[in-house]
């Protein structure tokens, strides 16, 4: 056997906050140290003017620092909606589709009732409707759950593609000029059902808005009883049981708020800042919110955190594809990179490796 | 036989966890055609040094010698080329394999695949030693002694001269125990040296040579039991004098507290697991059910906890005032709603009674978060009910806000126990409320039962030691196969008596 140096993993029991942190941003600082050496030896390129490019892309201009602000809204909007059920074990992958769900609700309310009602009335009935819509989304596969036991996974994912085709079919009905295959701008004219521009920004509102959205669900999820009972039902469904806790009704519920929220986010593209409606508005942030509150252990807070992370990295590889002309796939190679570091570095969280000088003889 | 060189010595063995010591500075030696019991309260790190020979934790500091020549012991293949096998508490086979493919998994000497061969040598094995297993039954058709049995003989095939067994008779009966100490008796007449964890004074008494103690992870003494006895044992490891008999005060004023009648319950797979069980709980008593596990005790206890259907049958709660309410058909909630003060400490402490990832307060409130109009759940009252627990039942933690799967088995059942009490019970259920407990914390355990007796509380202890239960108990009912055995005074039975009524109903009373 062999003998030298002996590499040993064990369990850390604790580590303490900053530490933590310290790791997390050493293993960033790391991965774009290995992004700058790879870009310098794949392209030629000078590493310094490469992270340039990359933070410009986020905040070169005040524009871009708004466009960074108002994705990151949704984002998040998405991510802390997908939080509880995440927290109680309930695999929701159809953030997608709630979400587009509730732009739909949206976008049907300012099509069909755009100059019939007062522009306050509208926007409730908008709210009302993405809500109602998103709600419904969720609540069938967690109605399915808790009669049935079907696998929840599965029938949110398939939940999303049911979502993208009946939004295909009213895009048809809705179109506008006929045969446009497209929505276009929706009360162009009247702006009925926009949102009211809040600080001189179209975007400022949705930003206040998702910012309450992750505060009140931070205070939900933590100090109020039913985000203790969702909690409880992920851990163990016997002890929840045992504590009294009807784990259907806790299942539905929560499922119920979760596409709620989703169907906010779709309000706030559709009333906020796109005001129309297509099968692609939603861009697969349903998914990537999964990777942020996963990456922030379903705390919302921490999800501002890493909802900016991800869209940064969006932003800036984008920005790098296109000042040095390279091609779109190199910006998801930075960003995988990136992401392999931030979630790699979890093991060192949990894990501590022992190197040990052997001269001992080994078995 | 050369009882002077050990086959295993550990020299200032330390072993920390983050910054908590679990074992420090410990020495010790089995040698050969020995049997060692290693005695220690809960978190005293028994099982941590264990597994530090059997290549599952790296020790920090010390060494390690077996047969005189230091080792490295960096996973379980070196302890197995080392000869060191261990059993462990939770037993690692695969349930869809059978024995003779759970005991060569994973072999590769022994150049091709021959379920033959393998076969033919664990027979030998078994004839050698006495065991009796059939190494073509599948692991998930065995009972639990049988699946230990078959992870003795997986260390034996492999060639293993060092046993280490941890807490081997938590799941045995009394007949399983003695037919398993037997084997062990078997091995060490072959010159095999074994290292047996347990809590039961009787067992370490019945069994070893030698005892080792450990106390908070240092290594106190080591004892010939021949020249000892259980109360210099218990004092050793406690490290101060403890009372060993267990009170049984005389009920006062029992009154019917819970009365079942005719009670059916059968599991998800429609397999009847109680069939027509009918008697009553007084308050002021306690009511200990005896049984071989996995006769009806869990189904029983959950039924009157609300947690199970019912087929059919009543258990109808009696109040004080004399009115009775059916509780068959109500969930916990509902059975709490009525008034029912109805605690249950379940078997499966973190699986079901704790939530294994929420530190001490926030379990604390498990059955009580609902108190209370307020949306928000209130932290400051089970924060001051887990100071409490942890003070009155002197739970070691580092902190009240600490995961409880970070505690050790004894301090985890404290919490429990010690929350289901706060509760202020007229009814409290515990299911196998001291196993994996040291004797300190046992004792403390038989303590609280009897402090609830004297309160007026009708319990019912589902228990698997007969002579604790012989000893605390008022009244001792026996299950067998889902069925009511029988109901005897714990004053007058005796140990013989119950035994028997646990293996056949009535205790075979025909063949008399």
């Amino acid at each position: 056997m062999n003998k030298g140096s002996l590499i040993h993993i064990s369990r850390r029991k604790e580590i303490s906050w900053w530490r933590a942190w310290l790791v997390r941003l050493a293993a960033i600082a790391l991965a774009l140290i290995l992004c700058g050496i790879i870009t310098f030896f794949a392209t030629g390129l000078n590493p310094i003017s490469f992270y340039a490019a990359m933070i410009d892309g986020s905040f070169g201009t005040s524009r871009r620092i708004w466009m960074l602000l108002q994705n990151m809204a949704i984002l998040l909007c998405i991510s802390v909606a997908l939080a509880p059920a995440f927290r109680m074990r309930f695999w929701n992958l159809g953030g997608d589709g709630q979400a587009l769900m509730g732009a739909l609700g949206a976008a049907a309310s300012m099509i069909l009732l755009g100059d019939k009602v007062p522009n306050w009335l509208l926007i409730l009935i908008m709210t009302v409707a993405a809500v109602l819509f998103g709600a419904v989304w969720a609540f069938i596969p967690a109605f399915f759950k808790a009669k049935w036991n079907t696998n929840e996974t599965l029938f949110t994912l398939m939940m999303n593609y049911v979502a993208v085709q009946l939004v295909a079919f009213f895009v048809i009905i809705w179109e506008v000029p006929k045969g446009a295959g497209k929505i276009g701008i929706i009360n162009q004219n009247t702006n009925a059902g926009w949102f009211p521009q809040v600080g001189g920004s179209k975007y400022l509102l949705n930003v206040i808005i998702a910012v309450l959205i992750t505060v009140i669900m931070y205070v939900y999820m933590k100090y109020t009883k039913h985000g203790y009972e969702v909690a409880v039902v992920g851990e163990s469904e016997p002890t929840a049981r045992y504590a009294g806790i009807n784990v259907k009704n806790v299942v539905v519920r929560t499922m119920v708020l979760s596409g709620a929220l989703c169907g906010v986010a779709g309000l706030l593209l559709v009333g906020g800042t796109d005001h129309t409606l297509t099968t692609t508005l939603i861009d697969g942030r349903g998914f990537t919110g999964v990777m942020v509150a996963w990456l922030a252990k379903f705390n919302p807070i921490y999800m501002a955190l890493t909802g900016f992370l991800i869209v940064f990295l969006q932003r800036g590889s984008a920005e790098i594809t296109t000042m040095f002309t390279l091609n779109q796939s190199y910006g998801d190679i930075i960003t995988g990179i990136i992401l392999f570091f931030v979630i790699g570095c979890e093991f060192f969280l949990n894990y501590q490796i022992h190197f040990r000088k052997s001269h001992k003889e080994v078995a | 036989m050369n009882n002077q060189i050990p086959i295993l010595e550990l020299k200032h063995v330390t072993k920390r966890f983050g910054n908590i010591t679990a074992n420090e500075d410990v020495s010790l030696s089995v040698y050969q055609g020995e049997i060692l019991a290693l005695l220690g309260e809960n978190g005293s790190g028994k099982t941590t040094l264990m597994n530090a020979i059997a290549g599952i934790y790296y020790p920090d500091e010390g060494e390690i010698l077996v047969k005189g020549k230091e080792v490295a012991i960096r996973s379980p293949k070196d302890a197995y080329h080392l000869g060191i096998g261990m059993i462990h508490q939770h037993f690692k086979l695969i349930d869809v394999l059978s024995a003779a493919e759970n005991i060569v998994l994973g072999l590769k000497d022994n150049g091709r695949y021959n379920l033959k061969a393998a076969y033919a040598g664990i027979r030998e094995i078994c004839d050698k030693y006495g065991f009796d297993i059939d190494p073509a039954q599948k692991i998930y058709d065995m009972s639990v002694s049988q699946k230990q049995t078959v992870e003795i003989v997986k260390q034996l095939y492999r060639g293993a001269d060092l046993l280490i067994l941890d807490e081997p008779t938590a799941v045995l009966t009394p007949q399983e125990t003695d037919r398993l100490f037997q084997v062990l008796r078997n091995m060490k007449a072959d010159g095999k040296s074994i290292i047996i964890i347990t809590h039961k004074l009787n067992e370490v008494l019945a069994i070893s040579d030698r005892v080792a103690i450990l106390r908070k992870g240092r290594y106190i003494c080591d004892i010939k039991t021949s020249e000892s006895d259980a109360q210099q044992l218990t004092d050793a490891m406690v490290g101060h004098s403890v009372k060993l008999n267990i009170d049984r005060p005389q009920p006062k004023n029992p009154k019917d507290k819970i009365r079942i009648e005719g009670l059916n319950v059968r599991n998800k797979e429609g397999v009847q697991k109680l069939k027509d069980i009918s008697f009553t709980a007084r308050s002021g008593e306690i009511l200990g059910i005896a049984g071989i596990s996995g006769n009806g005790q869990k189904e029983l206890l959950e039924a009157i906890a609300g947690l199970q259907e019912i087929e059919s049958g009543s258990i109808v709660f009696i109040n004080e005032d004399g009115t009775e309410d059916n509780l068959v058909g109500m969930d916990p909630r509902k059975i709490t709603a009525k008034g029912v003060t109805l605690s249950f400490v379940p078997e499966d402490r973190l699986g079901m009674g704790l939530v294994a990832n929420m530190d001490l307060a926030d379990n604390m409130m498990l059955r009580s978060f609902r108190t209370g109009r307020s949306l928000f759940t209130d932290r400051k009252d089970p924060y001051e009910l887990a100071e409490q627990v942890v003070d009155e039942l002197e739970v070691q933690t580092p902190s009240i806000s600490t995961s409880v799967r970070k505690l050790s088995g004894g301090n985890i059942q404290k919490v429990l126990v010690g929350r289901e009490i706060s509760n202020v019970p007229s009814v409290l259920l515990t299911a196998y409320a001291v196993r994996g407990l040291d004797i300190n914390s046992s004792y403390i355990i038989y303590d609280l039962m009897n402090r609830q007796k004297k309160k007026g509380v009708a319990v019912i202890y589902v228990g698997e030691d007969l002579d604790v239960l012989l000893e605390l108990c008022d009244r001792i009912l026996i299950l067998c196969d889902g069925q009511v055995s029988g109901i005897l005074d714990g004053r007058t039975a005796d140990k013989q008596e119950v035994g028997l009524m646990m293996t056949s109903l009535g205790g075979g009373k025909a063949d008399e």
